[in-house]
């Protein structure tokens, strides 16, 4: 009657918690995590920069370069699927937490491979 | 089947003058209909106010143009649980009620350091 | 008999919520309360004037925690009203099957913190281990656990795939057969109803006068339910309001608790139905007009003011959240009863401070 069953059957099962951090999960397929981008293909147009609903994405035509504030965005996605040329990716596993705020930088190097620079 | 999302229009809403509000909500709760809330927008020289009413899931309004700076009377001696909306329209865009049973005196979200009206711009909230 | 005046909230061990009441009581009994608002005020609805109107899809998701699907499905029917768009029938399915996962995982966060504040704690450890399951579900379809960001202007943004559908209706047979279990507990329990029954007494008159929404109006006896409309998939489906005629907590409670059934009968509905097709519009132009936009949240009937004037910013957005209307039929309940009942009385309207103030 009641909760006993489920108390008793509790008693004898294993933990139905995770012994985190010796043990995580599995991050799940489609979910929207830490955002990045493939600079090579970039072609600055600003469509993410315009649409961002919190205004976190920064684009400078002449440096040629593409800043982020990853604690201004709010990883909804729309600059992904705004992005004709489709560079911006997310990853399934969420930013891990850093010890001070910082804006993250790419800078297009002309005809080579892109180096992210803090 | 009704809509739920309708348009503001000739069929559900009538225009009143602010003096005529009192009568037009005795006369809807006579019929039956349940107060749901007050939306308010700031035009050039006035606030137009909107009262919504219910009565089985078709909506009616009102709406009513105040001119800035004017006052207009309560509709809580109607329906007494308007007194919380309007005070919410008092602190967001100086519209002034007539006889609010429980006055927050523009304080209902905001601090007393807060002077100015959000929304509209007509004047300092506590004089 | 001296009045003795106690300030409740809005930081306090037992309230979830910050919500400041300013209680009268007399030897025990409260006499009479004054609310205040104010404390997680952020002004959202003032930028509508420099966020244009897809970006406010973002913005009004982040007004509610618990139910902020809702207020995105809510505020996207209101647009495709002014810009004259028709949703092709598989999105409304899909925004129905997110609507309804909303409606499960915030009825059983209620129960538990409901059993949480008279004392009840592995019941409420239960009740969030099986809400879990429903979090996971939302994070593999959606993207995230809460702030879905699934609906857009036209549509919506995801499909979900036959085997995540499968997968979905396996979870949702698990979670009934454990609320089932459950159930003589929250409902059949002496030392609950000693608690609920008879408390807060909500008249079926009064409901209706006070403009009561959500389960405090259909705990009190009246059958009134925004889905009745029949927006997003609501019209081919078959369901009647969940409706109890005592008006009491325990009332309220036994609502909540059948509704939730309710939605994962919804749920199977939908996918026995859902069809195949486009999953959006594409919308033209620019929103005209004026448009009064209603749907039915957890807590209750939210209504969206929405006007536009054919400029890139929108004129104005009102949002009237259900637990604004539940108040002052949570000021009409307090008056006469005890002092350590007011945190169940409280709660009772399933309170959302942050969609009251926005």
């Amino acid at each position: 009657m009641f909760m006993t069953k489920i108390v008793l059957k509790n008693l004898f099962t294993k933990y139905a918690t995770r012994l985190y951090p010796f043990q995580k999960k599995e991050p799940f397929q489609h979910s929207k995590g830490e955002l990045k981008i493939i600079m090579e293909k970039c072609i600055l147009c600003g469509v993410c920069q315009m649409r961002c609903p919190s205004q976190c994405i920064k684009v400078d035509k002449q440096a040629k370069t593409w800043k982020v504030d990853p604690f201004a965005c709010v990883y909804c996605g729309v600059c992904v699927d705004a992005c004709p040329v489709k560079c911006l990716y997310q990853e399934s596993q969420y930013r891990a937490p850093l010890p001070e705020k910082d804006t993250i930088l790419h800078v297009q190097q002309p005809k080579e491979a892109a180096e992210p620079a803090s | 089947m009704i809509d739920s999302s309708v348009g503001v229009t000739e069929e559900n809403t009538a225009e009143v003058r602010p003096d005529e509000v009192i009568t037009q909500s005795r006369v809807l709760k006579d019929e039956g209909f349940r107060f749901i809330t007050m939306s308010s927008t700031e035009l050039e020289d006035s606030v137009c106010v909107l009262y919504h009413f219910d009565k089985d899931l078709e909506l009616r309004n009102l709406k009513v143009h105040v001119p800035k700076g004017s006052k207009i009377s309560s509709v809580a001696s109607v329906y007494s649980c308007a007194f919380l909306v309007e005070n919410e329209i008092k602190e967001h865009f100086g519209v002034e009620f007539d006889g609010i049973p429980l006055d927050f005196q523009g304080m209902l979200y905001s601090d007393e350091e807060v002077q100015k009206t959000p929304f509209c711009n007509i004047g300092i909230k506590r004089a | 008999m001296a009045r003795t005046v106690l300030p409740f909230g809005p930081q306090h061990p037992v309230l979830p919520e910050p919500l400041h009441l300013t209680l009268s009581i007399e030897d025990e009994i409260v006499k009479e309360a004054i609310p205040k608002l104010g404390y997680v005020h952020r002004g959202l609805e003032k930028l509508a004037e420099i966020r244009d109107h897809n970006q406010m899809i973002y913005i009004v998701e982040r007004v509610c925690g618990i139910c902020s699907c809702l207020h995105a499905l809510c505020y996207c029917q209101g647009i495709e009203k002014l810009m004259g768009l028709e949703v092709p029938e598989r999105a409304r399915y899909l925004r129905t099957i997110w609507a309804e996962m909303h409606r499960i995982h915030s009825h059983l966060l209620w129960l538990g913190l409901f059993a949480d504040a008279f004392g009840f704690e592995s019941l409420f450890m239960q009740f969030w281990r099986i809400r879990e399951r429903i979090m996971d579900l939302q994070e593999e379809t959606a993207g995230n656990r809460v702030i879905l960001s699934v609906n857009q202007v036209g549509g919506v943004r995801r499909d979900i795939s036959d085997e995540a559908a499968k997968w979905i209706q396996d979870t949702i047979t698990i979670v009934e057969k454990e609320l089932l279990q459950l159930k003589s507990t929250i409902l059949d329990d002496s030392t609950v109803k000693i608690r609920t029954v008879g408390k807060g007494i909500l008249t079926k008159e009064k409901a209706y006068e006070l403009g009561a929404a959500g389960p405090t109006l259909r705990g009190s006896g009246i059958a009134q339910d925004m889905r009745q409309t029949g927006y997003a998939a609501y019209s081919e489906l078959d369901f009647a309001p969940v409706v109890e005629t005592d008006g009491d907590c325990y009332a309220r409670t036994a609502v909540r608790f059948k509704e939730a059934l309710q939605s994962i009968d919804l749920l199977r509905q939908c996918f026995a139905k859902i069809p195949q097709g486009e999953l959006s519009v594409k919308p033209k132009g620019l929103p005209t007009g004026e448009v009064v936009s209603r749907v039915e949240q957890p807590r209750g009937e939210c209504l969206y003011y929405i006007r536009g004037a054919g400029k890139k910013f929108l004129e104005r957005v009102r949002i009237r959240t259900p637990t604004f209307a539940n108040i002052p039929p949570l000021l009409e309940m307090l008056p006469g009863c005890d002092l350590a009942d007011v945190p169940i009385l409280i709660l009772t309207i399933d309170p959302c401070i942050s969609c009251t103030e926005r």
